[in-house]
């Protein structure tokens, strides 16, 4: 950001936003298509078709079949599809965690404060995947059990940033004038507080995404998420690993390609955004 | 009106006094300096009288009761740094407006024109950002204006602009005005009384 | 000697205004100022006048969407963007306003060290230290530890061990009581003195009248007037330019009148002389064009009608 190459002025076709906002809406459209396609692709590709087991890709199956002539292009839209929804749901709950209880850590009291940045600690000097297995398990596993865990589980990082956030703008000299011009604290809440760490709140969520997501698939890949009949990634992947050594590459090479082209596509949308709202580096 | 500091004395949890039984009083449409050398507490005294912060020991009053919490304060504070007290994010015109809403005739004798309302924080310089954050303070309700620093980022044509609009706004409304500056000729030409700030006074 | 030389420097920035469109806004047009060694010159304008900025171009740390034209010459030289990257620090120095341009992790003693470029580092930094009064124990403290005095000393060190010839402070006394702010500026009178060329970066006239031997009026992002010191005394008779004369009489010590309007904005310039809309001497041929830079008694002046 110091250096300024001061010779090199000639203007691009597209500015710096211009591109950053197409990368953003292609990743989003990208993403989009993958959440309709598996919603919309006929349910008859994925049914056990024993003509056509373990065939290699080839323009009729993009993927490859696996060995019940399931087409695995159709499947790995599809889990990702519910991956997708998963992840959604899981950042969704948690970034609404993170938000209320960072704020209420940073303005309400100190004994609320030192609560919350305990149990904070606490979840973070544990690996996220402990904690996930038993909350899925305590709840019984499948969907719900998958979907409370990550809520559950991915807010601490989140909500220690939202707190020396608020904590921050709260000391700020204009809030601090607010209170002067007799605002009430709901006021300042609303008016200066969260529209500063809104931005921090949408970026976090949008990291927190792959995060979700990739853990989704780690926990089901280990048996302990979803049940087999909701095929997310993480059992394609999973039950394509008992055939790997059978030479059939293609059963795990495109679902885990796919699922890192989407967690990269997410990573890639939350670090535009980053920069895109970031006052200091708006003119970049 | 009267602001009166009666003994007052502050320092953060155990540490040292950072000053201890000072006693300061202003009436209305007097305009007041005070000097010291830096370190000394000048920021912290101005913002306890005006209740930014509360005093260990002592009190202030306003017109011998407690100065009110709740609402648009009486005794306003101009800070040294005006970017830093407007919200970056808020249009000028949001912050001017915040505690009142000032009149046309205001912002001219303050020679804040009409264009800069729409603009960001960030396309205004510091002079024309300060214009706003003194003009923010003048509400009707307000009996004191206490300026830290108030004109010491700006330059010298800058300063005399503002601090005429000030005084005259002053005089008019029999206002009281603090003076806080490093600045023995500002503080000359404005005040009529000078009170040196130290240290276990 | 003139040792830097800054002529008809232009910056603009190109910015998004809303959404994604840009346009470009000229922050300093046409902008000539001359380094000489052994001499200080003070730079004074209002905020926004392109004081920092042009600080910035000598030193090659702008923004990445500015824009560059005009010449800058160092020792004779094209200061070309590599060369100003393999000067800073070493020949060209700059004494930041503030600590937090220290680093917090790393002891003071040792980061002066780091700066010198020739001889014995820790001879170097020894004698800078008992220079500026700063004893032993310093060297063996870290930034936060530091009183503000101290962190403006270290500072200075760190300029003076590196052995630049160009030194430019940017507004290194703001709020600092008397005492502390003459000491201050008696250290950049020495270093001038030892022959370094200094560029003091204020809005304070008054204390860049106590040391400069030449002070540059800014406004608008363009050079008014280079006046001698001499001339800012009285009723400002001997100066040239109506907004060097305006800004002298504005001091509380002086008549305290303040010129009325504002400098104007890098997106709105007037078409003629950058001050016409303000200048009590302004005439229709004021309009017509930006004036010249011209020699006038000892000084140089922008301005058509200054005699």
């Amino acid at each position: 950001m110091l250096s300024t190459p001061e010779e090199k002025n000639k203007q691009p076709l597209l500015n710096q936003r211009r591109r950053m906002l197409l990368t953003i809406v292609i990743a989003a459209l990208f993403l989009l298509s993958i959440i309709l396609g598996g919603l919309l692709l006929d349910e008859g590709r994925i049914t056990t078709n024993l003509t056509e087991r373990n065939a290699p890709p080839s323009f009729d199956h993009l993927f490859g079949t696996d060995w019940l002539g399931r087409d695995m292009f159709a499947r790995t839209i599809m889990g990702l599809s519910l991956s997708i929804g998963v992840g959604l749901l899981g950042a969704t709950g948690s970034a609404l965690i993170a938000l209320v209880l960072g704020m209420a850590a940073a303005s309400m009291g100190k004994i609320a404060d030192r609560l919350i940045s305990w149990i904070i600690d606490l979840f973070l000097s544990v690996p996220h995947l402990v904690t996930l297995i038993l909350i899925a398990f305590t709840l019984g596993g499948g969907f719900k059990g998958i979907v409370v865990g990550l809520m559950l589980t991915h807010w601490p990082s989140l909500a220690r940033v939202v707190r020396a956030e608020v904590l921050q703008v709260r000391s700020a000299e204009y809030v601090q004038m607010s209170k002067q011009m007799g605002k009430p604290r709901w006021w300042i809440a609303l008016h200066h507080i969260l529209p500063h760490i809104s931005p921090q709140i949408l970026i976090g969520f949008m990291l927190l995404f792959p995060h979700v997501i990739l853990h989704e698939a780690a926990v089901t890949f280990l048996g302990l998420g979803l049940s087999p009949h909701e095929p997310a990634i993480g059992i394609i992947l999973s039950e394509s690993m008992k055939y790997l050594s059978s030479g059939m590459w293609w059963l795990a090479f495109f679902p885990g390609l796919c699922l890192l082209i989407v967690v990269r596509t997410f990573d890639q949308i939350g670090e535009y955004l980053r920069v895109m709202l970031d006052p200091t580096r708006a003119h970049e | 009106m009267q602001l009166d500091a009666k003994d007052v004395g502050f320092r953060y949890g155990n540490g040292e006094w950072l000053f201890r039984g000072v006693n300061f009083t202003i009436n209305p449409g007097e305009i007041v300096g005070i000097v010291g050398p830096s370190g000394q507490g000048k920021t912290t005294f101005a913002r306890i009288l005006a209740g930014f912060e509360n005093p260990i020991e002592g009190t202030v009053t306003l017109g011998g009761l407690p100065v009110k919490k709740k609402g648009y304060q009486p005794i306003q504070l101009v800070f040294q740094h005006p970017e830093k007290a407007i919200n970056p994010r808020w249009k000028m015109q949001k912050s001017l407006r915040e505690g009142w809403e000032p009149e046309r005739a205001l912002l001219e004798a303050f020679g804040i024109e009409q264009e800069w309302l729409t603009r960001w924080p960030n396309e205004l310089s510091g002079g024309e950002l300060q214009r706003f954050c003194v003009v923010r303070a003048l509400g009707p309700e307000t009996r004191f204006l206490i300026a830290d620093e108030m004109t010491t980022m700006l330059d010298a044509i800058t300063q005399a602009q503002i601090w005429h609009a000030v005084l005259e706004i002053a005089k008019k409304r029999e206002m009281g005005v603090i003076v806080i500056s490093h600045e023995a000729k500002l503080i000359e030409r404005l005040c009529s009384r000078v009170v040196t700030l130290n240290k276990n006074e | 000697m003139s040792i830097l030389e800054v002529k008809n420097l232009s910056v603009s920035f190109k910015q998004y205004t809303t959404g994604m469109k840009q346009k470009e806004l000229q922050v300093i047009s046409d902008l000539n100022v001359n380094l000489e060694a052994g001499k200080i010159l003070a730079v004074v304008g209002a905020s926004g006048s392109g004081k920092s900025l042009l600080a910035h171009a000598i030193l090659g740390v702008l923004p990445s969407n500015a824009k560059i034209s005009g010449s800058m010459t160092y020792a004779g030289e094209e200061l070309t963007y590599s060369r100003k990257i393999a000067l800073r620090g070493k020949e060209i120095a700059l004494v930041p306003q503030s600590v937090n341009y220290l680093d917090p992790l790393m002891k003071v003693g040792k980061q002066v060290r780091t700066s010198v470029r020739s001889g014995d580092p820790a001879r170097k930094q020894k004698e800078a230290f008992e220079r500026y009064h700063l004893t032993q124990k310093v060297e063996e403290l870290y930034p936060f530890q530091l009183s503000g005095g101290m962190a403006r000393r270290t500072l200075l060190s760190t300029a003076v061990v590196s052995g630049a010839k160009v030194i430019i402070a940017d507004e290194p006394t703001p709020g600092l009581d008397p005492a502390v702010m003459k000491e201050a500026l008696r250290h950049f009178r020495e270093l001038a003195d030892s022959g370094c060329a200094v560029m003091l970066i204020t809005h304070d006239i008054d204390s860049a009248l106590s040391i400069a031997d030449e002070i540059a009026v800014f406004y608008a992002g363009t050079t008014v007037e280079i006046a001698p010191v001499a001339d800012f005394t009285g009723k400002g008779e001997a100066l040239r330019h109506p907004y060097s004369k305006a800004l002298w009489q504005a001091l509380p010590q002086n008549e305290f009148i303040p010129l009325p309007g504002t400098q104007p904005h890098a997106s709105s310039l007037p078409p003629g002389c950058l001050f016409e809309p303000r200048c009590p001497w302004a005439t229709a041929a004021c309009r017509k064009g930006r004036p010249d830079m011209r020699e006038l008694r000892e000084g140089t002046v922008r301005c058509i009608h200054a005699t």
